[in-house]
């Protein structure tokens, strides 16, 4: 689960993590009060959406207004809060669409002598989270991997042994920080790596990380999800997440124990086991298709989940004919093809639906779905499935 | 002959009182049945803290694993505990001494399964597969999962695989194409597992039973393309492995946890390139895993 920089900041700066002063303003009049309250001679106004990129982002409504920008007058403030807010801002991250802005969050304008990036992850082959940490602050780490691998450190460290100092330590002086900032910078090293995992962060990156002139290391920018598996020991980050920034239907979906994913083809595909639904796309595309989403109606598979699928995927304009593809294990495929016909008559079809049924019972499941007089095409495995749905398109 | 699972095995499951934890318990007895092997001997009881002392099923109940082991002999656990207590019961059960733990669990937190993996550390008498996996399947001998037993085999073919009814879908191709598992092994789709790809190999390698290996990766990490640096070095078996979701998004989470691109890397493009570069027969399509293995063997002789 995703959520927005300010959330992000406000829960680093209760862990001790340093964070520039910020006021939310959600109006062009809050964000006039927000700039004054800061001091009232600079500031920096940020657009809070969940994709990254906003700097160099332009909104649709606004082309030559930035997603961030730093302003010196109250007029200037409200100038720029006007049109921000309401708009759509189209960043590197956010696709074509954009994302509407409906927040604001204006910072303390910093004195920077130092840009760094630092972020946290959980190491999957070492099996420990691991701070990376670089002296290219502001570029997008993986250009960095890339480039200049040379400058990428990383740390792991114990879950809940936490960050030693001395590791802190090390990387300030690797890193060639002024001498004045290594004491703030082991603070704020060892602080983070406690913030991600109290907090069941499954990432968390600052970028930049900034040293400002008298030697504090503080987060100019912040970015966090957390670990949607951890979700019941934080039940108050429930609260922080914004459903604004989310694909309606992924929350339809999720709200329905599925698992879902917005793609954009015109194949919709409902399979069991996230293993096979992936494997039904990359069969979707191989035969010349192109799949519409990424569907898993996991083991159980009921009459209602398997309704809320069709409606679901039925939903996007853009799907044309409709995969089924269950391998029936332990699930018994007659019991999935009486949720499927029961779901078809709700549902009300408009487009060709072609179903693929392997596993058990699957003689008494065909017989079923041949003598329900729907118009339902069978396929025998899953070369044909694929071929049949793909030829439904251009019939 | 197998991996993993053999005639001595002998399965407890934790969380036995749960619905599902119960219903695939008495799978696992019934499959045993059905090869023909004495069921009592094969799944020999449960753990549920709180319920020790009771019968479910003809399942004896224990409170702790400790208890289970003393007095069923137990070597090997099924765990069907909620995700909030998984990763406690995985290592409740290394504490008793379980040589072959079986996580199925799906939705453990990531950080806790870095706990229980550190903690594991200290018991290298006990190897952990899963969590969020179906389990093992030795054809023939025993189940401890949530697999349909009936569609595989006895056989040579050694299956290693990060899905579940993707599995199912290879064994299905492979029984159509004549041929059978030794074992088949789900290591499960969670990025921080017990077992890998690497030790599947290395068990395989070595099991005379295994003539050849059938691996089913996904996006998501690195774990295929150092099993493909494996193979190279060390597998002279005939291996074929196919790589799902080539069309999957980056960024985006594809069911399983650990099914993700992230900053460009753990595409299946790569693993592709990877396996195909170690001479691994690769299938381009999942209809062809099947084909693929018998195109390995034929290839080798």
């Amino acid at each position: 689960m995703k959520i927005h920089e300010y959330q992000a900041k406000q829960l680093l700066a209760k862990a001790g993590v340093p964070v520039p002063k910020g006021i939310v303003a959600k109006t062009p009049d809050e964000a006039v009060a927000a700039f004054e309250e800061l001091g009232g001679t600079i500031a920096v106004v940020k657009s809070q959406i969940h994709a990254g990129g906003r700097g160099k982002g332009r909104f649709k409504e606004e082309p030559e207004q930035p997603g961030v920008v730093l302003v010196r007058s109250a007029d200037e403030a409200r100038a720029n809060a006007e049109r921000m807010l309401g708009n759509t801002l189209v960043t590197i991250q956010t696709g074509d669409e954009g994302k509407q802005v409906n927040t604001l969050y204006v910072e303390q304008g910093l004195d920077i002598a130092n840009e760094l990036y630092l972020g946290c992850v959980v190491d999957r082959e070492a099996g420990s989270p691991v701070l990376i940490v670089s002296s290219e602050g502001g570029m997008e780490i993986e250009t960095v991997a890339h480039e200049t691998p040379e400058k990428i450190h990383h740390i792991p460290f114990d879950a809940d042994g936490g960050l030693p100092t001395f590791q802190a330590v090390k990387l300030a002086y690797r890193l060639g920080l002024p001498p004045n900032a290594v004491k703030s910078a082991r603070k704020f090293l060892v602080k983070f790596a406690r913030f991600v995992v109290d907090n069941d962060c499954s990432m968390a990156e600052i970028n930049p990380l900034v040293v400002t002139g008298d030697g504090e290391m503080v987060a100019l920018d912040a970015k966090v999800s957390f670990d949607e598996n951890a979700m019941f020991r934080h039940q108050d980050f429930l609260e922080l997440r914004d459903l604004s920034e989310e694909n309606e239907a992924e929350i339809k979906a999720g709200a329905a124990g599925l698992s879902y994913v917005d793609l954009d083809g015109n194949i919709g595909c409902l399979v069991n086991g996230a293993g096979l639904a992936m494997s039904t796309m990359d069969l979707v595309q191989l035969h010349g298709g192109s799949p519409a989403n990424f569907l898993d109606v996991g083991g159980g598979a009921n009459v209602e989940q398997v309704t809320e699928a069709f409606r679901i995927i039925l939903a996007d304009d853009n799907v044309k004919a409709v995969l089924v593809n269950i391998f029936g294990g332990i699930m018994k495929c007659d019991v999935i093809v009486t949720a499927l016909l029961e779901a078809y008559e709700k549902v009300g079809f408009t487009v060709p639906l072609v179903v693929r049924l392997e596993g058990t019972n699957v003689e008494l499941a065909r017989t079923m779905l041949a003598e329900s007089g729907r118009d339902i095409v069978t396929a025998t495995d899953l070369t044909d499935a694929a071929q049949k749905v793909v030829g439904s398109l251009s019939a | 002959m197998s991996i993993l699972v053999d005639e001595s095995t002998r399965i407890i499951c934790q969380g036995i009182t749960g619905k599902a934890g119960l219903f695939h318990t008495q799978n696992c007895r019934d499959y045993a049945a059905e090869c023909g092997r004495n069921p009592a001997e094969v799944v020999v009881g449960g753990v549920t803290p709180g319920k020790g002392g009771t019968e479910i099923d003809g399942f004896p109940v224990f409170d702790t694993v400790e208890q289970a082991v003393a007095k069923t002999g137990a070597n090997c656990t099924m765990i069907f505990v909620p995700p909030p207590f998984a990763a406690d019961a995985i290592m409740e059960a290394a504490d008793a001494g379980v040589g072959l733990i079986i996580a199925i669990t799906e939705g453990i937190p990531v950080l806790d399964m870095v706990r229980a993996r550190k903690f594991l550390e200290g018991y290298p008498e006990s190897r952990l597969v899963g969590p969020n996996c179906p389990g093992v399947i030795t054809p023939g001998v025993a189940k401890i999962g949530i697999m349909p037993g009936y569609i595989h085999n006895p056989g040579t073919v050694g299956l290693v695989s990060r899905s579940g009814t993707l599995t199912y879908e290879g064994v299905w191709q492979l029984g159509n194409e004549g041929m059978g598992q030794s074992t088949a092994v789900g290591i499960g789709g969670d990025p921080v597992n017990g077992t890998n790809f690497i030790d599947c190999l290395e068990l395989f390698q070595a099991d005379p039973g295994t003539d050849a290996i059938l691996m089913m990766g996904e996006i998501g990490g690195n774990a295929e393309e150092q099993a493909a640096e494996y193979v190279k070095q060390h597998v002279t078996k005939p291996v074929a492995a196919f790589i799902a979701g080539r069309t999957a998004p980056p960024g985006k989470r594809m069911g399983h946890a650990g099914a993700i691109i992230s900053g460009g890397s753990g595409t299946a493009a790569e693993k592709i390139k990877a396996l195909e570069a170690a001479g691994i027969e690769v299938a381009e399509s999942p209809a062809d895993m099947g084909a693929a293995m018998k195109r390995a063997i034929e290839k080798a002789g």
